[in-house]
């Protein structure tokens, strides 16, 4: 028969039962998180009436915006090796599943917050649901993308087959920084309300809308240093059959995450019981 | 937390065994967030939770040094009043809040009825949340199937099946999240305040439910207010004040206990009024009351009686004037939940002699029925047409000693007796 003991005990001090019990429950969250995102995913348009449209409109607004600052002289951007509305499309789509996936450990948790003070059940679920959805509305994100290339004569090539790659690389280290950060924002709303201010700053340190600057000033360092950067750079480049560059930065970054991922997923399994201890309270 | 698989014979019987356990909790928000994060820092530096025993300032102890054991197919309650840390120790139990010191084991599937519906998505219809709930509580899909139109049929919402639970009534929607909650076959089931739910008939489904778990083993432990159904489910109850166990035993003596003291709380707050206070009137004052005493059955002056003894009510008076006067004595009892009994007496009372002259009138009452442990009297002199109140004395307690197996707020002496057709 299967026994639970509770103890005010660290799970630190067990690392190999922590890990086997991660593990366990990872296993034993997959259907419930399954569950979950058939259920947010199904009630997340019933209640509207465009429906699944708005996955796509709000990339399509901000591209507007950029091809009409860029179009009406406003704003001067350098060249792009590929036709600027696809330029800015793409990086407006793969910004907004970065975005997506960061938004997505915290906010399952806080939608979660009744079941999580009554209910024991595997926490993993609903990480894994919210990687779920996140893949979801890429998914769909990316199928308008595809339609969108063949009009402006870009061919993906081989390429094409990497991209997934690209997009699973966007994901994982946007929930690595996401999870990193579920703790102290379920403590503390500060962390959620100063997260849209800090992201629409990266955003303009990454090359999403404008390319990589050139020359060695501040600008160009604080874009190389940008762990971003490689992520969306790289995936663009698939999608568009240019040739990658920052390969190796891109495969640095992406040990990182699962690293981060990894200790993450440790410090919000332990900090769970003390969470709901406090939002109960 | 850690779990571990463990196949020990010995004591195999015992499914939750709880053994010191204490939580403290923080009264000021702030602090609470700044302890959280404190303790979230401890636990990743792999300390221990609750540091070293001691409260942080504006911290009080929720739960205290709480220790008992629960065998296969027993059942316990748990009583006290609000914040008496029952709910905290129910989430300790089932593992969603860690304890500050000791030490908690429970053996088996751990079914939890709390938050009926916790997950319910409005817009998605009964038989959708049917699958997200179930999933929550640990179902996998084919069994959720097996059991889907057991679960629909249990919570008569028939052809409200495909509709938004958003249309659903607050009972329909209970009603299906009791379903689904106890359609799993738990051997340690926790239970929060929910057997209220739903009109008669689906109570008494839902008591035959965990009536039928229990008789398969599954041990209960069960919070509620209502101690007919504490009485009824459980063969021991836990006593919780300010967190720690005052009384563990007997479902039976455990709610006598409570009982007296919620009451000896209730009127202790009720002001002891005007008592045989000569002298000060609450009405004409033509005709005065100087006492009130009670006699119990071997004719001896009182002040507690036993349920279900004679009483007698001895109300002596002085007159305030020389003429005679016709009256109604009225007699009121009372408890803190409202009016037991209101009559004016059947007799009209002739009062003669001059002004200064006593006497005492007796009520007698044949069995007093209640098991409230304390009653309030209250007596009036009426004229005969009720148009004059002569004087009124108003909340004279006098205490009841109830039996000890009943927990009504009446006894009443019944007999059974069986006569087959």
């Amino acid at each position: 028969m299967k026994t639970t003991i509770y103890t005010p005990d660290s799970s630190l001090a067990n690392p190999f039962v922590m890990a086997k019990a991660m593990a366990k429950d990872l296993w034993a969250g997959r259907e419930l998180a399954w569950r979950l995102t058939v259920r947010d995913v199904s009630a997340q348009y019933r209640q509207s009436f465009l429906g699944i449209l708005w996955a796509l409109i709000l990339p399509l607004a901000n591209t507007m915006v950029w091809l009409f600052l860029n179009g009406s002289g406003i704003v001067a951007i350098q060249e792009t090796p590929i036709p600027y509305p696809v330029y800015v499309f793409a990086g407006t789509m793969l910004w907004a599943i970065f975005m997506d996936s960061i938004n997505a450990p915290m906010g399952q948790t806080n939608a979660a917050r009744g079941m999580l003070a009554k209910l024991n059940f595997p926490r993993e679920a609903l990480l894994l649901a919210g990687i779920y959805r996140t893949l979801f509305n890429a998914s769909i994100k990316i199928a308008l993308l595809l339609c969108v290339l063949p009009f402006f004569k870009v061919n993906p090539g081989w390429g094409l087959l990497m991209f997934p790659v690209g997009v699973f690389a966007i994901i994982l280290t946007g929930t690595a920084i996401g999870l990193f950060i579920t703790p102290m924002g379920m403590l503390y709303s500060d962390v959620g309300r100063a997260l849209p201010m800090v992201m629409q700053f990266l955003m303009y340190v990454t090359p999403v809308v404008f390319p990589m600057p050139q020359g060695g000033g501040l600008v160009a360092k604080i874009f190389v240093l940008n762990p971003v950067t490689p992520l969306i750079l790289n995936a663009r480049a698939w999608l568009t059959g240019q040739s990658p560059e920052f390969v190796a930065t891109f495969i640095g970054v992406n040990l990182a995450a699962l690293g981060l991922l990894f200790v993450s997923w440790v410090g919000y399994r332990l900090s769970m019981p003390i969470l709901i201890e406090r939002m109960s309270a | 937390m850690k779990s571990s698989e463990n196949n020990s014979n010995s004591d195999s019987d015992v499914l939750v065994r709880v053994e010191g356990v204490s939580k403290k909790f923080c009264l000021s928000l702030k602090k609470s967030l700044f302890y959280g994060l404190k303790d979230i820092g401890n636990e990743l530096l792999g300390r221990r939770h609750g540091g070293h025993g001691g409260l942080r300032p504006k911290e009080f102890w929720a739960v205290k040094d709480v220790s008992f054991e629960l065998k296969r197919g027993e059942s316990v309650g748990l009583i006290g009043r609000n914040g008496a840390g029952k709910t905290t120790l129910l989430k300790m139990l089932n593992g969603l809040i860690k304890p500050d010191s000791g030490r908690i084991e429970m053996r088996g599937r751990v079914g939890a009825l709390i938050a009926l519906g916790a997950g319910f998505n409005p817009i998605l219809t009964g038989r959708e949340n049917i699958y997200v709930n179930a999933s929550v509580l640990g179902l996998s899909k084919r069994e959720i199937d097996a059991k889907m139109d057991e679960i629909i049929d249990f919570a008569e919402i028939g052809e409200f099946m495909d509709t938004p639970v958003q249309n659903y009534s607050s009972g329909m929607a209970v009603r299906l999240g009791f379903s689904v909650a106890s359609s799993l076959s738990p051997d340690i089931m926790l239970l929060d305040e929910v057997l209220a739910v739903g009109d008669m008939n689906f109570q008494a489904k839902c008591l035959n439910r965990l009536g039928t778990l229990r008789a398969k083993g599954t041990a209960f432990i069960m919070v509620s207010h209502n101690m007919l159904n504490i009485s009824r489910y459980c063969d021991r109850a836990l006593y919780l004040n300010r967190g720690q166990i005052l009384f563990d035993g007997k479902t039976d003596a455990v709610v006598t206990r409570y009982g007296n003291d919620m009451a000896i709380e209730t009127s202790a707050r009720l002001p002891d009024r005007e008592q045989g206070v000569e002298g000060e009137i609450a009405g004409s004052g033509r005709i005065q009351i100087v006492s009130v005493d009670f006699i119990n059955d071997e004719g001896k002056k009182c002040d507690t009686i036993r349920t279900g003894d004679s009483l007698r009510v001895a109300v002596g008076y002085v007159k305030g004037t020389d003429e005679d006067l016709d009256s109604f004595l009225e007699l009121t009892v009372s408890d803190r939940s409202g009016i037991l009994h209101q009559h004016r007496g059947d007799e009209q009372l002739r009062v003669c002699g001059k002004k200064g002259s006593r006497g005492t009138v007796f009520l007698d009452v044949a069995a007093m029925p209640f098991t409230y442990p304390t009653i309030l009297f209250s007596v009036i002199f009426w004229n005969p047409d009720f148009t004059e109140l002569y004087d009124w004395k108003r909340r004279i307690k006098l205490k009841v000693a109830p039996p000890e197996n009943s927990t009504g707020s009446v006894h009443l002496s019944v007999k059974s007796t069986l006569h087959a057709d």
